[in-house]
């Protein structure tokens, strides 16, 4: 059997959401930079500029690219061969909390959702775990940001609804959104499962690598459709019009009951701020 | 070109403003969203006096990252501004004419905007790194227990905004 410290668990966490908060992924901006160059609508064009230049002054001078440091997500793959003799989730939060504080990044979690009391450290995190082979552990970090998460939304279609019902209800969520969302965006869809597993799925879609494509076919041949028609929404860069309005469609899919078309819609910001390290697990002596 | 702007902003030059022009302002400007605001419209309903003088003046809607030691701010883009319909037109009504947030704006706001021919900017959202390049002072001045919603007055120089809505109801979305 293998294990990881609960330190290097905390430090790694603490590490990733403060380089998140001031770094975007390199080939998420190649893509921002191919989109301005293509951008026709003068206003757009200027905002993707101010957009690029952001990130730049971020990097250069470690601020935050966004105020809204978020919620923190973390979804972990966790090697079957792994054990933790301690609190897996109290260690993440514990690295969520050092991150917030000493990376100066907002603490925007309320205690509840009705006494709205600032938890002060941006803690809990909200954590989703998964266990995969191996004896590796894959964390996936995000703050994501509540402009974006508050347009996301849900459906139960009816099976008879098919493929045009998933694109129309795409399609209104992304025009309900509008400027509120913070476009261009990355448009993360789950369809199929159930209630909850339609929206686990659409926010691992916005964790996927920005150039890849669907698993299957019919996801792949939905993801370019969807892409094309909402470009032609003409929502564009923060809602002023033009044809950026998502760099990206990923569509994540499961099988579902014979009576069910569950749709969601995750909405992912141009401050698409993410994170991924894998750790490998220690060997502990004497086991087999 | 962007038109220049100082703050207060005189009536010549706010009712000038179109919808769609790009801006830069310099001067001092207040900061206040959710909290903050249904704070200082119950004071004006128990006709308590406002943290500042809102007559003429500039709000808008941010909450900072935290400074660090050799930062004058943290990133600071602008929050949504729907959230704030509910209270701007009993802010407007006591002398406040310029609003900068993100996002469109409700059909009551614009209302009360053009009969108080105020404007309505819009910062772009996700520029918490660049608007925070252009702010050389920041003071908290009233709620210092709201935190990053706390009023600051903030003195900046040439903080790029878009006119979203002008004095006459003209709007961008
Ligand atoms: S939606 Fe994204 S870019 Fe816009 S304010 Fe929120 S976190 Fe920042």
């Amino acid at each position: 059997m293998y294990t990881i410290e609960r330190k290097t668990i905390v430090e790694t966490i603490k590490d990733m959401f403060i380089d998140s908060a001031y770094h975007l992924g390199e080939d998420f901006v190649n893509k921002l930079k191919s989109s301005q160059e293509k951008e026709s609508n003068q206003l757009g064009k200027s905002i993707l500029s101010k957009i690029i230049e952001n990130q730049e002054i971020a990097k250069n001078n470690n601020i935050p690219l966004c105020q809204d440091t978020g919620v923190a997500v973390v979804m972990l793959e966790i090697g079957r061969e792994l054990i933790f003799d301690y609190d897996l989730e109290e260690a993440i939060n514990a690295g969520v909390r050092r991150g917030y504080m000493d990376g100066y990044l907002r603490k925007s979690m309320v205690k509840h959702p009705i006494n709205r009391i600032n938890t002060l450290d941006n803690s809990p995190a909200v954590i989703h775990y998964e266990f995969v082979a191996g004896h590796q552990l894959t964390i996936h970090a995000a703050p994501k940001g509540g402009g974006s998460e508050n347009m996301s939304r849900l459906k139960m279609l009816t099976p008879g609804e098919g493929e045009q019902g998933i694109i129309d209800f795409v399609i209104e969520t992304v025009k309900l959104a509008g400027g509120k969302a913070c476009p261009p965006l990355i448009v993360g869809v789950g369809i199929g499962g159930n209630f909850e597993k339609a929206a686990l799925i659409a926010k691992k879609a916005i964790f996927r690598k920005i150039n890849d494509q669907a698993e299957n076919e019919v996801d792949q041949l939905l993801e370019e459709k969807l892409l094309k028609e909402i470009n032609h929404l003409n929502v564009g860069p923060m809602g002023l019009g033009g044809e950026t309005t998502a760099l990206a469609v990923k569509v994540n899919s499961y099988p579902c009951h014979i009576a069910s078309l569950p749709v969601a819609v995750n909405l992912q910001c141009h401050s698409a701020r993410k994170s991924e390290v894998i750790l490998d697990g220690k060997k502990i002596e004497n086991s087999n | 070109m962007e038109k220049k702007l100082k703050t207060p902003i005189d009536d010549h030059t706010r009712e000038s403003l179109i919808a769609g022009e790009e801006v830069l302002i310099s001067g001092y400007i207040y900061t206040g969203r959710d909290a903050a605001h249904k704070l200082m419209v119950e004071s004006i309903i128990k006709g308590e006096k406002l943290p500042f003088n809102v007559d003429q003046q500039v709000i808008y809607y941010v909450g900072p990252t935290p400074a660090k030691p050799n930062q004058v701010i943290g990133a600071c883009g602008p929050t949504s501004s729907y959230r704030m319909d509910a209270f701007s037109p009993t802010l407007m009504k006591k002398g406040l004419k310029v609003m900068i947030g993100k996002g469109p704006r409700s059909k009551e706001f614009i209302e009360q905007l053009k009969k108080q021919k105020a404007v309505y900017l819009l910062a772009i959202g996700g520029l918490g790194a660049k608007l925070s390049q252009t702010v050389k002072e920041n003071k908290v001045i009233a709620y210092p227990h709201l935190q990053s919603e706390a009023v600051r007055q903030l003195y900046v120089e040439d903080f790029p905004a878009i006119v979203a809505i002008d004095s006459k109801g003209n709007s961008v979305f």
